[in-house]
């Protein structure tokens, strides 16, 4: 599953931020802010595509740099979700 | 009163107490002023002038307010660029001002070498941020511009409050950017008339994620330093959690926003009315926010007080709302700041009555002393008044005014466009456009967004032979301009309309797009 989260995230990433910069990839942990990629109608955007993919809902207080700010403390935020959703299922 | 003098005050009355709060670092008054009298006898001693123009090309960092400070301390004059302008533009400016300086950071280090190479008369680059050596012609560490072997003692001072301050660059109708001169009696002026309507105090935290090369933000800096407020400075509005944690955890009392800002907040769905009962305000300016916004952040900030404001870079600002007006004229920007005068006239140049549709004009010492290098432009703006001994400032701008004086902003007399609360110029996206192979024709018009404001879109025909898709274009841009000019949307059409003389006409594809939408 978490490759499917990766893929589907990582080509989120690269469709709308990453093809702006004179740059073909980015890896899994750097961070989106200190690269220049995502800005705060940015984080917007990623925040409402992660709610219809992964038909999560991402709280306020969720919307962190700890949580968005690379490729992979988002796949790590999409699998806690899904983690906690099943926990309570 | 020279800007300069606004920390050396402060430092002399409370050097202890802390001035500046950048990420991780905390400085004192007393340590700004040492910083930066250090700093500038670095810049004297490697050459820098008084009336020498230093670009200030650097995100959001205390080395920048550092660097800001310390240019005024040597004399010279400071222009802030935006740390996401690209090679050419800034290599434009530099060459249009002929800076003698530059001070930047490690980050932007690729940029600033590139256009340095393109700009002779910089002979100076201080880098922060830099491990080693910085490899820029001129190339000199910013830890090493202020280390303490510099020693204690001031610069000698030089200058007058007449000469100029800083030059701030601002998108032009004729796509090539205008640098607005402003003298430190200009800034002193705007700083006071603001800092009093405020009511600003040496208690207030003031929390800044502007831009500092924006002068909404820069000047969150130089009033803090003039009143001796603390600043907390951050990078940027991308992370609002992050931000309202901040906002709580420095007890800040004043917030300044744009109305993208404000329609950021008011898609939280957590936040909780009285969250912060230490914001004593919140400013909006560069847009009017929708009133159904400012009901909503009313209630979500019941203790703090909202002002709405209007400016424009060249006299900072214009006018504001007394809080105390917005529940009977919520879609009003005001009246005069104080000891300045904003008022219609018609076409002819006379005063128009309340109701009648005119352009906004500016009487104060906040008005700038023109563009710099640029009479023809510095004519059209800067024009005889109802006194012989001075001019006011025409901005541009299409008001009016209700019965008792409160002004509203209509529309621009241009084209220029407002997005995400910065002007964009729509000639100067399409010249970029039209530097891309395969586009034949170009036209940039803003489409109403509900974040934004105005997003910039572009609608363009391609030559028979190109096969660019709309990915192309925003690269394009992204590669030449600024981030808020970057388009947000791109349009494909075979032909765009024409006028009677055959050139094309933004204002028509503006039309259509807006008859489309309705």
């Amino acid at each position: 599953m978490s490759t499917e989260i990766d893929r589907r995230v990582r080509h989120f990433i690269e469709e709308n931020f990453l093809f702006r910069e004179d740059r073909a990839a980015i890896s899994d942990s750097e961070s989106l802010i200190d690269a220049g990629l995502i800005d705060s109608t940015g984080v917007l955007e990623l925040v409402g595509f992660l709610e219809t993919a992964f038909s999560i809902q991402v709280a306020d207080a969720d919307i962190v740099p700890e949580n968005l700010d690379s490729i992979r403390t988002i796949v790590n935020y999409v699998e806690s979700k899904f983690a906690m959703a099943a926990a309570a299922a | 009163m020279r800007v300069e003098q606004f920390l050396r005050d402060s430092a002399k009355r409370n050097a202890d107490k802390t001035a500046l709060v950048a990420g991780t670092r905390r400085l004192t008054f007393g340590e700004l002023d040492k910083l930066s009298d250090r700093l500038a006898r670095t810049l004297v001693a490697r050459g820098v002038q008084r009336g020498d123009r230093v670009i200030v090309f650097m995100d959001n960092c205390w080395e920048a307010v550092v660097g800001i400070f310390a240019v005024l301390k040597a004399g010279a004059v400071f222009s802030p660029i935006n740390p996401s302008t690209k090679v050419d533009k800034l290599a434009y400016v530099a060459n249009n001002c002929r800076a003698g300086a530059l001070i930047t950071q490690a980050r932007l280090l690729a940029v600033a070498t590139e256009a340095v190479a393109e700009a002779p008369s910089v002979r100076l680059a201080v880098v922060a941020g830099s491990g080693q050596e910085p490899a820029i012609a001129g190339g000199l560490r910013f830890e090493d511009a202020i280390a303490e072997s510099i020693g204690r003692t001031a610069p000698e001072r030089v200058g007058i409050d007449l000469d100029l301050a800083m030059l701030i660059y601002t998108s032009g109708s004729t796509g090539f950017p205008k640098g607005v001169m402003m003298t430190h009696q200009n800034v002193t002026a705007a700083a006071t008339s603001i800092t009093t309507y405020l009511e600003n105090t040496p208690e207030d935290v003031i929390l800044n994620v502007l831009p500092i090369s924006f002068d909404y933000g820069l000047y969150q800096v130089l009033m803090a330093a003039k009143v001796g407020a603390t600043l907390v400075l951050e990078k940027s509005f991308t992370f609002p959690q992050a931000i309202f944690q901040r906002l709580i955890a420095e007890r800040v009392t004043g917030f300044p926003v744009v109305p993208t800002m404000a329609a950021i907040i008011l898609q939280m769905k957590d936040l909780k009315p009285g969250s912060f009962p230490h914001l004593r305000y919140i400013t909006n300016t560069a847009a009017a926010l929708p009133p159904a916004h400012i009901g909503r952040l009313r209630e979500l900030f019941p203790s703090t007080k909202l002002f709405s404001m209007y400016g424009l870079t060249e006299c900072k600002r214009c006018t504001y709302l007394p809080p105390d007006q917005l529940d009977k004229r919520s879609s009003s920007v005001g009246i005069a700041i104080p000891g300045t005068e904003a008022y219609v006239v018609n076409d002819d140049g006379t005063r128009a009555g309340a109701g009648e549709v005119g352009e906004l004009v500016i009487r104060g010492a906040h008005v700038m002393k023109g563009y710099w290098e640029n009479p023809q432009a510095t004519e059209r703006a800067l024009r005889p008044g109802p006194f012989p001994w001075e001019k006011v400032l025409h901005t541009g701008d299409v008001f009016r005014s209700d019965a008792e004086g409160f002004l509203y902003f209509v529309g621009r007399k241009d084209d220029i466009i407002k997005s995400r609360g910065e002007k964009v110029s729509p000639k100067e996206v399409e010249n970029v456009l039209y530097a891309l192979p395969g586009v034949r024709e170009a036209a940039v018009v803003g489409v109403s967004d509900p974040i934004l404001g105005m997003a910039i879109k572009a609608v363009v025909a391609l030559a028979p032979e190109a096969a660019l898709t709309d990915q192309d274009v925003v690269r394009h841009c992204a590669r030449h301009l600024e981030d808020f000019m970057v388009p947000k949307f791109v349009e494909f059409r075979d032909a765009l309309p024409k006028t009677e003389s055959g050139k094309i006409s933004r204002r028509q594809v503006a039309e259509e797009l807006l008859e489309a939408a309705e």
